[in-house]
This record gives C-alpha cells, sequence and structure tokens, in this order.
C-alpha cells in the first residue's frame, strides 16, 4: 500500500514535472544574448567638453551607466566586456592610479576586461593594486605572469552561462617589446598570441562545448607588417571565434567587419574607436536545432 | 499495474530526456550595432555623486594658473621643428640638467624626444598645471644616455631619414637638399665623432619606442626619476610667458 502511493506520486510528480519541462522547452525556442563592448576608454571619465574639437559632448561614463542599464533591462541576458587601455590618459588615472576607472567598471557590472599595454603604466604593481576593487575577470590568454605578482590574478579565458548559453571569452594582449618597458612589466611574458588563440578557441569550443565563442583583444586591429600580428590575422586564422572585441589601434568601425575563418565560418571583428565615445553592440539569437533557418543571418 | 506505473515512469523519462536532448540551440542571426554616448543618453547622478569628490580634488590641483601663452603652440607648426616641440625639448634640458649635474658631476648635451610624445597643443591663455598632464598624459621619465660619437651620428642619420618634427634642444642638425646631413652642431659646437655624448630622452625612447634603436648602444643609462610631466610643471611654475618659437634647430638648406 505505501508503495502504491509512491509510484502513484511518482507518477503524478513525473507527469508534472514533464509536462512543466515540455512548456518550458517549448516556450524557449529562441534565446537572445546582447554583448556589449567598450575599448581604450583611457581613463575617461567625463563628459567631452562641449567645444572639444574632435568629440563635442560626447562619452561620459555616468551616461554609459544608462544606456547599459536600459540596455540590460530591456534584455537581462546581457554582458559587458573591455578590450583593454582602460587606465592612462585623464588625471584621474595620474592622481588616484586607476582606483577610480576600476570602481566604476564595478558598478557598471563590467563581466570582463582583457590587459591593455597601457594598463601597465603604472606597473604590474600598480595594476595588482587596483585588484581589489574589480568585480569582473582580468583575462588574457597569451600573457604568462607566473613570474609575477600578477600570477594566479589572471586566467586565460572564462566561461559565462547566461540563459543556458555557453559563452567562452578569452584574452589576449599585444607585444610589450617598445610598448612597455620592462621596469614596468617586470617578469611578463609575452607569447604567441595567434598559437595560444588557436589553442583556447579549441579548448571552448570542442572540450566546453560553448555555443559562442569570443576574444578580447587588444592586438589591433590591422597592420601592414606581414608578421605582427592584428584582429584581421587572428579571424582569418581562428576556427572557432565567433566574435572579436578589439582594441589598441583606436578604430572606430562603423559596423564589424565580417570574415571567413579557415573553416570558411564568418567571423566578426568590432572595434569602437576609443574614449568611451561609443558602446558597441552584438546581439546573438539562438533557436533549436530542429528550425527551418539555415546558416546565421548576419545583419551589420 | 504496479508494473505499468514503472514502465510509464520509465517511457516518459525518456521521452523527455529526448524532448530536451532536442532543445540545444544554434546560433541563427546576429545583428550588431554602434551606439553613440550622446546627450541623449541621460546621466546617472548616483554615478556622478560618487566621481565629484575625485573630480573637484583635481580640478583644484590643476586649474590654478601658473604662466601664459602669448600665442598657441603646437607640434605641428613647422616641418622639422615645432613651437610646442621646442619648448618641451628646452625645458627638459633646463629642468633635467641640474638634477642629472648634481648626481653625476656631468652635464646634459643635448635632448632628444619624440614628435607623437607630445598630446595636445598649449593653447593662447592662461596655462596651467592641467596643460601639462594634456600635453603629457603619460608617466614617462627623463632619462640620460651615453651615446658614442657613432650613436649620435646615427641618431642624426635617425631624424634625418623620419622628416619629422622630433624634438631636440641644444643639437642643431641641417640637412642639404637632398635629406644629406651639412650639420650638425652640439651646444653650438661642432659635432666630434669620436666624443660621447649624454643626451636626455624619454624612458619610452630608450626602452625601444619609435624604433630609436640607436639607445640599444647606450654606454651608460641614468634614470632620473623626473616626470617630464613634473619637469613642465615646475618650468610654468618659474616663468611668466612662454616665448616658445619655430627656430632652426633643424632645418633643411632652401634652394640656393
Amino acid at each position: 500500500m505505501k508503495r502504491r502511493t509512491f509510484i502513484k506520486n511518482t507518477t503524478s510528480t513525473a507527469l508534472f514535472t514533464g509536462l512543466g519541462t515540455l512548456t518550458s522547452c517549448t516556450k524557449a525556442t529562441k534565446k537572445h544574448i546582447t554583448i556589449l563592448h567598450t575599448n581604450d576608454v583611457h581613463s575617461h571619465i567625463d563628459v567631452f567638453p562641449k567645444d572639444h574639437s574632435r568629440y563635442p559632448n560626447l562619452g561620459g561614463l555616468a551616461r554609459r551607466a544608462s544606456l547599459v542599464e536600459a540596455i540590460r533591462k530591456e534584455n537581462k541576458n546581457t554582458l559587458l566586456f573591455d578590450a583593454g587601455d582602460f587606465f592612462q590618459g585623464t588625471p584621474y588615472f595620474n592622481f588616484y592610479g586607476g582606483e577610480l576607472e576600476i570602481k566604476l567598471m564595478s558598478m557598471l557590472k563590467y563581466d570582463a576586461v582583457t590587459i591593455g599595454n597601457h594598463d601597465f603604466d603604472n606597473g604590474i604593481d600598480g595594476l595588482y593594486a587596483q585588484l581589489p576593487h574589480a568585480n569582473f575577470e582580468l583575462l588574457s590568454a597569451n600573457y604568462d605572469f607566473r613570474n609575477t605578482i600578477m600570477n594566479g590574478r589572471t586566467k586565460s579565458h572564462s566561461i559565462f552561462t547566461v540563459d543556458g548559453i555557453k559563452i567562452g571569452v578569452y584574452g589576449l594582449g599585444i607585444e610589450l617589446d617598445g610598448l612597455v618597458s620592462q621596469k614596468l612589466s617586470k617578469e611578463t611574458q609575452y607569447l604567441d598570441p595567434l598559437e595560444l588563440a588557436q589553442d583556447t578557441e579549441k579548448h571552448l569550443k570542442l572540450t566546453e562545448q560553448c555555443d559562442l565563442v569570443i576574444c578580447l583583444s587588444h592586438l589591433g586591429y590591422q597592420y601592414e607588417n606581414s608578421n605582427k600580428p592584428d584582429d584581421i590575422k587572428l579571424a582569418t586564422n581562428s576556427a572557432y571565434t565567433d566574435l572579436i572585441i578589439g582594441g589598441h589601434t583606436h578604430t572606430f568601425l562603423d559596423k564589424p567587419t565580417v570574415l571567413k575563418n579557415k573553416m570558411g565560418k564568418d567571423v566578426l571583428v568590432n572595434q569602437v574607436g576609443c574614449y568611451g565615445i561609443n558602446l558597441g553592440r552584438i546581439d546573438f539569437y539562438f533557436e533549436p536545432l530542429t528550425t527551418s533557418a539555415v546558416g546565421v543571418s548576419i545583419r551589420v | 499495474m504496479g508494473l505499468f506505473l514503472k514502465h510509464f515512469v520509465f517511457f516518459i523519462t525518456i521521452v523527455l530526456c529526448f524532448a530536451c536532448k532536442q532543445e540545444r540551440l544554434k546560433l541563427t542571426e546576429i545583428q550588431a550595432n554602434r551606439v553613440e554616448i550622446d546627450s541623449t543618453h541621460p546621466q546617472i547622478d548616483s554615478i556622478n555623486t560618487f566621481v565629484a569628490p575625485y573630480r573637484n580634488r583635481i580640478n583644484t590641483v590643476l586649474d590654478s594658473t601658473l604662466t601664459y601663452a602669448p600665442k598657441t603652440l603646437t607640434k605641428d607648426d613647422g616641418a622639422l621643428n615645432s613651437s610646442a616641440g621646442n619648448l618641451m625639448a628646452d625645458i627638459v634640458w633646463s629642468e633635467a640638467n641640474p638634477v642629472f649635474n648634481k648626481r653625476t658631476n656631468k652635464n646634459i648635451d643635448f635632448v632628444l624626444l619624440n614628435h607623437g610624445g607630445i598630446r595636445a597643443i598649449i593653447s593662447e591663455g592662461n596655462v596651467s598645471a592641467r596643460t601639462a598632464y594634456q600635453v603629457m598624459p603619460f608617466e614617462n621619465t627623463i632619462v640620460v644616455v651615453e651615446l658614442s660619437g657613432d650613436s649620435v651620428l646615427e641618431l642624426a642619420h635617425y631624424l634625418a631619414k623620419s622628416q619629422r618634427a622630433h624634438p631636440i634642444a641644444q643639437f642643431q642638425l641641417i640637412l642639404d637638399q637632398n635629406n644629406d646631413i651639412n650639420t650638425i652642431r652640439i651646444q653650438g659646437e661642432k659635432f666630434n665623432k669620436n666624443h660621447n655624448y649624454y643626451v636626455a630622452t624619454s624612458n619610452y625612447l630608450v626602452s625601444g619606442g619609435d624604433n630609436m634603436n640607436f639607445f640599444k648602444n647606450a654606454l651608460s643609462i641614468t634614470e632620473t626619476d623626473y616626470l617630464i610631466r613634473n619637469a613642465m610643471i615646475d618650468y610654468f611654475k618659474k616663468v611668466d610667458t612662454l616665448k616658445a618659437k619655430i627656430d632652426n634647430r633643424f632645418i633643411k638648406l632652401p634652394q640656393s
């Protein structure tokens, strides 16, 4: 008798759960992930003056905050990234060593950033000193910090699961020689970014089964020198990266550059200039495998 | 009955697992937008309130007038030397030499900076410490490098080839019509190839910036730990007007 009740209960629970799951399965047919990004903000916190020759009345962190908040209200499945060089460029950095920049980025709920060459401007110790204020991850797959104070404080990649969608994100930094004195970067080792990118994207896609793979790159958009790694070379050499969020060259792209990776699949490269003048926004839509949609429609 | 139920539960479970496996999603659409941060986006008060004390402190320190510029100084007003560049290089010489001399009993022979290192113009009117931050936002220090005569010659060739108004002081370079070196003078004296020279520059350039590779052959390097920006502020405090102008320190001989 007791056993009977148990089975009855199990059945109804199973049926109930089953129906619930089925409904939720059918309900969540389409999923929507929003990726927001900045690069090379260079300590620009205030709005540019109205009489500024290039960026009159543009930018400003308090405005970026309201924009990000509005987008998050519209789609709670939103991630916010920065592609490096958040430090250096206004007295806020000279006076406070980046404390304010990091605190504000935490207030805006940045999810992850990569490290730009200017983020070493107060030395690796200067960057380390601001880490307690950072509620976001520092990602770099090709800076080896093992012999520095930053050891263990950065990750090569991170996985964000948003609305059931797995988003793998990795970071890449530019060659330090000629840009950052060794006095500042100390024992930081720069490793080949294209090589590390391939290892990391492969891990994220094949081992971790990520639905989306995003690179935060401070390599720069494009160089004529064929030996100097850039985002274009990175894109065409990649196999599993869907989006490269770039920085360093302060390139104002009106829209992402769409390239074919070495598997013949589309990969997007985007960069939104500098100084917090723009916010990049990329929306990704997912549908069940059974959908009739073929390929990915890219509207840029 | 019991058996049936058991099987039913089992069956349902299988179906559910299968149904949810089908749930696997694929990327079907990407849409991109660049959103300009302009005045249509309201400012969040709590952010401004948070920033205010930091901003006020900076403004108090930076906005007191230190000197005056009778006319606007830029790095682009001359072909091979410029008003802003000459001012910067002269400041590095006048402010850093006493520091270097006190420590080493030697003197700086000349100064070389880079054109790209000047990040803003100095507008006509009052000049404050903020001006120095705009012109020189980087934490670059003045470094004195001892170079052989050969390396100095390489430096001169670098300047001749670059055709850019890289700031120099106490160094004169005259190019002929073919951009070959006609004359090099250091502190007004003729350049001596057998002599070593002390060159003040930025730590950025010594560490390989702008590919000034002649610095790689430094015979000695003295880090003054004196920020270029602080040298500017110290100079601004000493003078009442900035009189820098284009001169003949780096020129090309006219068509004869």
